[in-house]
């Protein structure tokens, strides 16, 4: 296998993955806010929410598309790209998938037609669950794709079985009950929930710098702002405790995140920033917050946290360990029914670091004919890059810090200030409107990155998990990746302004029919009229 | 776990065998139609209102039609991991082929009319076009390859291979015989597309739609029975030697032959002449409802004809799955291609629980959905739907 297959399958995937992922936060957040006015529309009969709900809904729509034909992509590219993974892994891997398929894909793929066309087939109520049923399985998805992903990152449930060269399950349950899957999800669909809140607020915030549907850009300020800021604060606890569950299942991820090079006395500082420098195994001009870490990464003042160091020569004997496993396994193979009970005893035994054996496939056809340089360098092979891990880290969680401000500042002035919003803030709101996307592929970044060399930690080399496809094939899909969805991209957005600048549909007679009877309600005290349209009806001002 | 221990791993290698059909059956009796409708666009709707007429009768169920598409490419990962890796990257460039379609078609029903040039339509109309009719026939151009075999082998390792350059591994796809399936395959799709139309739309849109059908259904119907005579005295059949049916998964395993014809399976299990019969029953009296211009039976009979069609060729290649000319002893099958025993089970439950939940809220929502798309019912919500 020519390792350039492999760095160019990698360089598709992460394309295509993030590709996808700029389109996954929005419809995970979004669904939920619309059916949120939804719901409101249907508990006040106030014709404003069914045009909040009408005109999120068709942003919603612009997007969501993106997101279902890029994640197409996604299923097919195991097989396509990566089919010694497929194979090795499928027993496990596949299932979730599946599952996500049958439980959520549907559910959501099947309503979502009917939210768009069946406002005049359904009753409220019904169109309302409908509404909410979209929402439900755009999240369930994300649930069963985290799975999928969190058993990558730590591989429970399986083992090896040496008839079938590949890995089977041993336990849905462990496979379902992860804890790195369970983190993970809240995290990443929180981080979905910030998305959608600050999109719905940047985009009011444009309004009302307008001076147009300020009825309705005040509403949805109000529903994003509330719902942003549980969010935000969410994204925070639950990355948090990723970073927890990170210390004993990936300790190289996360020594790597932290610049770790050595082991320190527990409890560990924490790097504020510095610069990782890989060559050398040290950090520049890095500025300590002592405690810190230890506290974050162990939830102890006495437990230790590994240096890369340390965790190097754990991986040396790991591969030795595992070259056991694989000595055996060639044994079992050459003669399948005839080897003695103990040389299968030996294999299970050794089993567990069968992976770090396989590293050395990068060097030699045959890992036991490995040398100690090569072992050394196998070894060496686990860390990850640390600068990149070190920077997008800290802009991650940076951005998510900040994104807990804003979403607090917007919720107490729409809460306590009569929705009274400072001109500065409404800029902010709009400037901000990629920061969210820009935080969530980095802590994908983060994820998949920090993972290296592994396709699946500790189990599948990356280097070993691509097809047998020659350079020529992945050029030809790349080129086509990139220029379609390049061009995709361009009319995405140039669809999301025309309806932006569009502004909601104003369902003129209903509106007119809801303020004729609710008429003597809603004088306002200095003696006008009840609003007669709603993008100029503003009883605050 | 009591079930667990009651179902042998041969039965629920069976099962999911079957499963795989049905999920592809449903891929074709849903999405089939919107593939169908995709090629007939340009040829069955003329006006703007007319496309549109088009497109919205499928527009608000595309979307669920296709995840029949996704899951089918989940299940097969999940139920049969080598057949998923070996297929995907084998058909490499095809598969590429296929997923810019699936791609682009979604893209193009949603944003064709949210714009007003006619430029921008057009171009969506025969993104629409192609969104539907080259996956047609490549599906179809993909199953004939699998009749005739795959030039792959597996390592002991098993890891899939391929040798050969890409181009050729391209172009070899287009071998006669699998050309011919995927004529088959595509103007099957078109039938039932325009039987869809015919339920769906009314005047104009619906007659063309009649008659084109009409003409797809025959040559559907006259190349399956060419290719049946083809299989009996062109194309090479596989064998498999003894096999423990309950073995690991490991193609390398059992001992495959080549000898005799695909068609020596109607020898051995004469039943199976049911699913060619149901085909061609199926394809007749399609053709007889859209010349008599019956609606809902007619597109009933066109699904009974494509479940006939797809059905015959797994009845006639069982127990094999995925042949390989290269490598005889590398074909996947029934018998040596799953999941481990623990993993189909875990997902015949799952797949028992939601699969009546998905079948009875598809059918609430084309209830919902029920009756034509007129001209009006387009003019009228011109901002709301496609």
């Amino acid at each position: 296998m020519e390792l350039d297959v492999v760095e160019l399958s990698r360089l598709q995937f992460a394309m295509t993955a993030m590709y996808h992922f700029l389109f996954v936060p929005l419809t995970l957040g979004l669904s939920i806010l619309v059916a949120i006015m939804e719901t409101v529309y249907v508990m006040t009969n106030r014709p404003i929410w069914r045009q909040m709900t009408k005109f999120w809904g068709t942003l919603f729509g612009i997007n969501f598309v993106l997101g279902v034909a890029t994640g197409i992509t996604m299923e097919f590219q195991f097989g396509m790209n990566w089919s010694y993974y497929s194979h090795y892994v499928g027993d496990i891997f596949g299932a979730p998938l599946a599952i996500e398929g049958l439980m959520a894909f549907f559910l959501e793929a099947t309503f979502v037609g009917l939210f768009f066309f069946g406002w005049d087939k359904l009753s409220k109520v019904q169109h309302m669950v409908v509404a909410w049923l979209v929402a439900i399985g755009s999240n369930f998805s994300a649930l069963w794709i985290l799975i999928a992903n969190g058993w990558m990152q730590n591989p429970v449930g399986a083992a090896f079985n040496p008839d079938t060269m590949r890995m089977e399950m041993t336990s849905f349950a462990e496979v379902l009950f992860n804890e790195v899957a369970q983190a993970k999800f809240v995290h990443t669909v929180s981080a979905g929930y910030v998305t959608a809140s600050v999109f719905v607020l940047g985009v009011s915030a444009l309004y009302l710098i307008q001076s147009r549907h300020k009825d309705l850009a005040r509403r949805s300020i109000a529903v994003a702002s509330a719902f942003g800021l549980a969010s935000a604060l969410s994204v925070v606890v639950l990355g948090d405790e990723s970073g927890y569950s990170a210390s004993h299942t990936q300790k190289m991820k996360l020594a790597a995140i932290e610049a770790m090079w050595h082991t320190e006395p527990a409890p560990a500082s924490f790097t504020l920033v510095g610069f990782p420098d890989q060559e050398t195994r040290e950090t520049h001009y890095a500025v300590h917050l002592p405690w810190a870490m230890g506290l974050i990464g162990t939830r102890s003042l006495t437990e230790e946290i590994p240096g890369i160091n340390e965790l190097v020569e754990e991986a040396e004997h790991k591969i030795r360990d595992g070259l056991i496993a694989y000595d055996a396994l060639m044994t079992i193979r050459a003669d399948r029914t005839g080897v003695a009970p103990e040389i299968r005893e030996t294999f299970e035994a050794h089993s567990a670091n069968l992976g770090y054996a396989m590293l050395l496939k990068r060097y030699v056809d045959d890992p036991r004919d490995a040398t100690e340089a090569q072992i050394k360098m196998a070894a060496d092979d686990t860390v990850p890059g640390v600068a990149p891990l070190f920077w997008a880290f800290r802009i991650m969680v940076g951005l998510g810090f900040a994104f807990i401000g804003v979403m607090a500042f917007f919720f107490v002035r729409a809460s306590f200030y009569n929705m009274q919003f400072p001109r500065w803030s409404l800029y902010a709101a709009v400037a901000i409107i990629p920061a969210p996307w820009i935080a969530a592929e980095l802590g994908w970044f983060v994820a998949e990155f920090g993972r290296q060399p592994w396709t699946v930690d500790g189990v599948l080399p990356t280097a070993l998990s691509a097809s047998h496809l020659s350079v020529m094939d992945l050029l030809i899909t790349l080129a086509g990746f990139v220029t379609f969805y390049s061009i995709l991209f361009v009319i995405e957005i140039s669809l999301m302004v025309k309806y932006i600048r569009k502004g909601p549909y104003l369902d003129v007679a209903e509106t007119e029919a809801w303020q004729a009877r609710h008429e003597h309600r809603l004088r306002t005290h200095d003696g006008q009229g009840p609003f007669a349209r709603a993008d100029v009806a503003n009883p605050a001002e | 776990m009591i079930l667990y221990e009651l179902i042998d791993f041969d039965t629920l290698r069976v099962i999911w065998w079957a499963l795989l059909g049905v999920l592809l059956i449903g891929f074709a009796l849903t999405d089939g139609f919107d593939m169908g409708v995709g090629a007939l666009l340009p040829f069955v709707a003329k006006t703007d209102v007319e496309r549109r007429v088009v497109i919205n009768t499928v527009g608000p169920v595309w979307e669920g039609n296709q995840v029949w598409f996704i899951l089918g490419g989940g299940a097969i990962f999940a139920a049969w991991p080598p057949l998923y890796a070996v297929s995907f990257s084998g058909f490499y460039l095809a598969m590429f082929v296929v997923l810019a379609a699936f791609i682009v078609r979604p893209v193009a029903f949603k944003y064709r009319s949210k714009r007003d040039s006619a430029t921008w339509r057009n171009s969506w109309d025969w993104a629409l076009f192609a969104g539907g009719a080259v996956p047609a026939l490549l599906f179809g151009v993909a199953v004939g390859n699998v009749l005739l075999g795959v030039p792959f082998y597996l390592t002991e390792d098993l890891m899939p291979m391929y040798p050969g350059n890409f181009a050729s591994k391209f172009v070899g796809l287009l071998r006669p015989f699998a050309v011919l399936a995927g004529i088959v395959s595509f103007a099957m799709l078109l039938m039932h597309g325009a039987a869809w139309l015919n339920l769906k739309s009314e005047g104009l849109v619906a007659e063309r739609a009649r008659s084109i059908g009409q003409k797809a259904g025959i040559v559907a119907m006259v190349g399956y029975a060419i290719a049946g005579l083809w299989l009996m005295i062109g194309v090479q059949g596989f064998a498999l030697g003894e096999v423990a049916a309950n073995g690991p998964s490991n193609p390398l395993y059992s001992d495959v032959s080549r000898d005799g014809s695909w068609l020596a399976a109607y020898g051995a299990r004469p039943w199976i002449v049911i699913a060619p019969i149901m085909g061609f029953v199926g394809m007749a009296l399609t053709l007889r409802g859209l010349s008599a211009g019956r609606e809902v039976s007619t597109l009933l009979w066109s699904k009974l004809g494509i479940t006939g069609v797809i059905s015959s060729v797994g009845l006639t290649m069982f127990p094999f799955i995925l042949p390989s000319t290269l490598d005889p002893k590398s074909s996947l099958t029934v018998w040596d291609a799953s999941s481990s025993h623990q993993t189909l089970f875990i997902m015949l439950v799952v797949t028992a629980i939601f699969m009546p939940l998905i079948l009875a809220y598809t059918a609430w929502v084309y209830k919902v959905l029920w009756g034509k798309v007129t001209e009006a019912d387009v003019t009228h919500n011109s901002d709301t739907v496609y």
